[in-house]
């Protein structure tokens, strides 16, 4: 806070709704998080299936929190990284559960976090928008084709 | 249902107040008092000394519902109350119970509307399982709103239609920026508003006295309560102003006494 | 903590004697409990203000959240962006007991115990209650319990432990009704007290309120405090800051004045039936002279 913000809270306290209703907002907040651990679960699941398609990352070193401070409440990610991809992974397939599974053998950390976290799978087969059929399967040709070639850029240095 | 999270926003009055509200509009209405062990219901009505039989005695199947409903004499055949056992506590009726009595006083009313105690547990869970629809009542206050926000989210599970009705809100000191207003609080709860009810001198009198305020709908009081009705029934109604008297309105009420 | 064995039963002395001789002889605290059975007539302003009014007299206090669920102390001291752990974390070893105590803001002998806002009072055993309200008494003059609205398990859980117990009532038939129900359900020995909050005397003045006689005539119990109702309790909850810290406060003298009948100093209940605005006292002078 600036010395002139000072002063003018000095002069001109704020009136006590508006600091209620900007403490009701964060308690809400606060209250709201600690209240739905499963969706706390699925947002950690999306959060580590958007970033390891970027980067491989350490799941077990990981650690997602909410910390309520003093003015704000603050989504806190340690997220440990192993390497960097040469290029990012597509998104998952919205409505296509078999092929992450089918993927398995050529699909390394993807398929893996999938695994191991049951509600990253969930999250974007049940929140996406569900694609038409033919688009569909376009977009799995196109992740498993992507996949297959993964091994060899994983070789590669 | 009538819920709030926390105790002493005016579930209790406005459970009464609207019951009146929709029996002078002549729908048949049931009101049940779901605060087993301290109930109140009664008592603001005005009706505690015709209690006969209560909630926890037809559950346990001691008596027949018809018996126990008391009617409230002011609207012909029109009101009628259950009312909560007073040396029970909440834990003596199940949801299966409370949900088989709702369900059969659905049958026999337009409307049954079910008081809930304060609190988010067993007389909770009880009152919902009866229900179809909540008003949510809180009143302008920190806590409040933040117990009704753990309500909402109770609700939002079973998926029932919640609306709210603020209480006791005081334009006066929404105006010097020291209370929060209607916007915000349905900002904070994202709820469809039912109704805004203004802190009042007389309610305390009229719960006092088991007269409640709606019986008399000239009233500024009557009218709001009377007009929250007709949003429950489905009509579109504009809320009424709460611009704090003036000055004159004020020396004039005080004159007045 | 775990290991002791409280009375299951509730029983206002929570210690056994063996415990206490193996500890070092020092005065236990005082445990209050601040109930009411009706919500909403000020239990949680009246424990945050009188807990402050201790505090800030050079008394070491515990406030003691025991609303499970519905958690508000921490609100109204203006600390709930403090809160790291709750009294089920105590008891359920998963922190110490200082991890969980949160040192008020403005008065540094105070502190909360908060409750947890995700878990139900059923989730709390009674005699795990008794055992912490008892530790609490070995580290603290004052432990002032926050009772929740009703008379089910929070309310057993909330009693269990204490030695005293101080009623809030506001001058209303129903909440009236409701602490005459409370009353008969503490525990023996609590010697109740009775707060009688948020009064208007204009509206006592003219029969729309009860009188304060007239609900001690009821109630028939000491009176530890009168609070009259001010909009300046509702600017204090908003900015989370109990109103018995504010010297120029008429809500906060009273509850000042409260804490010190608390202590046993003999402080005349106040009057407010002299008072009243102008406008009431013009029209009192008119109506009169009619």
């Amino acid at each position: 806070m600036s010395w002139l913000d000072a002063i003018l809270r000095f002069f001109r306290p704020m009136p006590s709704g508006v600091v209620a209703k900007e403490r009701l907002r964060l308690v809400l907040l606060s209250d709201r998080i600690n209240l739905a651990p499963d969706i706390v679960d699925q947002l950690r699941g999306d959060l580590i299936a958007t970033i390891s398609r970027y980067m491989e990352i350490d799941e077990v070193g990981l650690d997602v929190t909410f910390e309520t401070r003093e003015n704000d409440v603050a989504l806190l990610a340690n997220i440990p990284i192993k390497a960097v991809r040469a290029r990012p992974l597509p998104p998952p397939m919205t409505a296509a559960p078999p092929v992450t599974h089918d993927a398995a053998t050529g699909a390394v950390d993807l398929a893996e976090s999938q695994d191991e976290e049951p509600e990253a799978e969930s999250g974007p087969v049940a929140e996406g928008e569900s694609a038409s059929p033919i688009e569909a399967q376009e977009v799995i040709a196109a992740n498993v084709s992507s996949r297959r070639k993964r091994p060899k850029s994983k070789g590669s240095p | 249902m009538v819920t709030s999270g926390k105790g002493g926003v005016g579930k209790t009055t406005t459970t009464a107040n609207l019951g009146c509200a929709l029996a002078r509009r002549g729908r048949k209405v049931v009101l049940v008092d779901a605060d087993i062990g301290l109930r109140n219901l009664d008592l603001v009505l005005g009706l505690e000394k015709r209690i006969v039989f209560d909630l926890v005695e037809v559950a346990e199947g001691r008596c027949a519902l018809r018996s126990a409903l008391i009617k409230d004499k002011r609207f012909e055949d029109r009101l009628w109350l259950l009312p909560a056992a007073q040396t029970r506590d909440k834990q003596a009726i199940t949801e299966e119970q409370t949900e088989a009595i709702t369900r059969e006083l659905a049958g026999m009313a337009d409307y049954v509307l079910i008081d809930c105690p304060a609190g988010i547990e067993h007389g909770f869970r009880n009152a919902v399982a009866g229900a179809e629809e909540a008003i949510v009542v809180t009143t302008p206050e920190v806590s409040a709103i933040r117990d009704a926000d753990r309500v909402v989210g109770k609700l939002g599970e079973r998926q029932m239609p919640t609306r709210v009705i603020i209480n006791r809100i005081r334009p006066d000191l929404v105006k010097t920026g020291d209370m929060l207003s209607v916007d915000d609080v349905c900002e904070v709860l994202a709820l469809e508003l039912l109704g805004v009810i203004p802190d009042d001198e007389d309610i305390i009198d009229t719960t006092n006295r088991g007269e409640p305020v709606a019986l008399a709908e000239a009233t500024r009081l009557g009218s709001i309560y009377a007009k929250i009705a007709r949003r429950l029934e489905g009509e579109t109604v504009p809320f009424t102003s709460l611009e704090p008297p003036g000055f004159l309105e004020r020396l004039w009420g005080a004159l007045a006494g | 903590m775990a290991e002791q064995q409280a009375a299951a039963t509730v029983q206002p002395q929570s210690t056994e004697p063996m415990d206490d001789a193996a500890q070092a002889p020092q005065q236990l605290g005082a445990a209050i409990v601040i109930t009411s059975g009706k919500g909403g007539v000020g239990k949680t302003t009246s424990t945050a203000n009188i807990g402050a009014a201790l505090a800030a007299r050079g008394r070491n206090v515990c406030l003691v959240d025991a609303d499970v669920g519905l958690r508000n102390l921490d609100v109204v001291l203006g600390l709930e962006n403090r809160v790291k752990h709750h009294f089920l974390d105590v008891i359920e070893e998963k922190c110490a007991l200082e991890d969980a105590l949160v040192p008020d803001k403005r008065v540094p002998s105070m502190v909360l115990l908060p409750a947890a806002q995700t878990r139900e009072k059923d989730d709390v055993r009674t005699a795990d209650m008794a055992a912490l309200i008892a530790e609490l008494r070995k580290r603290f003059e004052y432990v002032l319990i926050d009772c929740p609205a009703g008379i089910e398990m929070g309310f057993k859980n909330a009693v269990v432990g204490a030695q005293r117990a101080i009623i809030v009532t506001t001058p209303e038939v129903s909440a009236v009704r409701d602490a005459d129900r409370v009353v008969g359900l503490l525990p023996a020995g609590l010697e109740p007290q009775l707060i009688v909050n948020r009064l208007r005397p204009q509206l006592v003045r003219r029969g729309k309120m009860l009188s304060v006689a007239q609900v001690d005539e009821i109630l028939r119990l000491p009176l530890l405090g009168v609070i009259p109702d001010e909009p300046e309790v509702v600017v204090a909850t908003n900015r989370g800051e109990p109103v018995s810290l504010n010297a120029t406060s008429r809500t906060g003298e009273a509850y000042r004045r409260a804490a010190s009948r608390l202590e046993g100093e003999q402080v005349e209940i106040e009057d407010y039936s002299a008072e009243g605005g102008f406008f009431e006292r013009l029209a009192a002078w008119i109506g009169g002279r009619r």
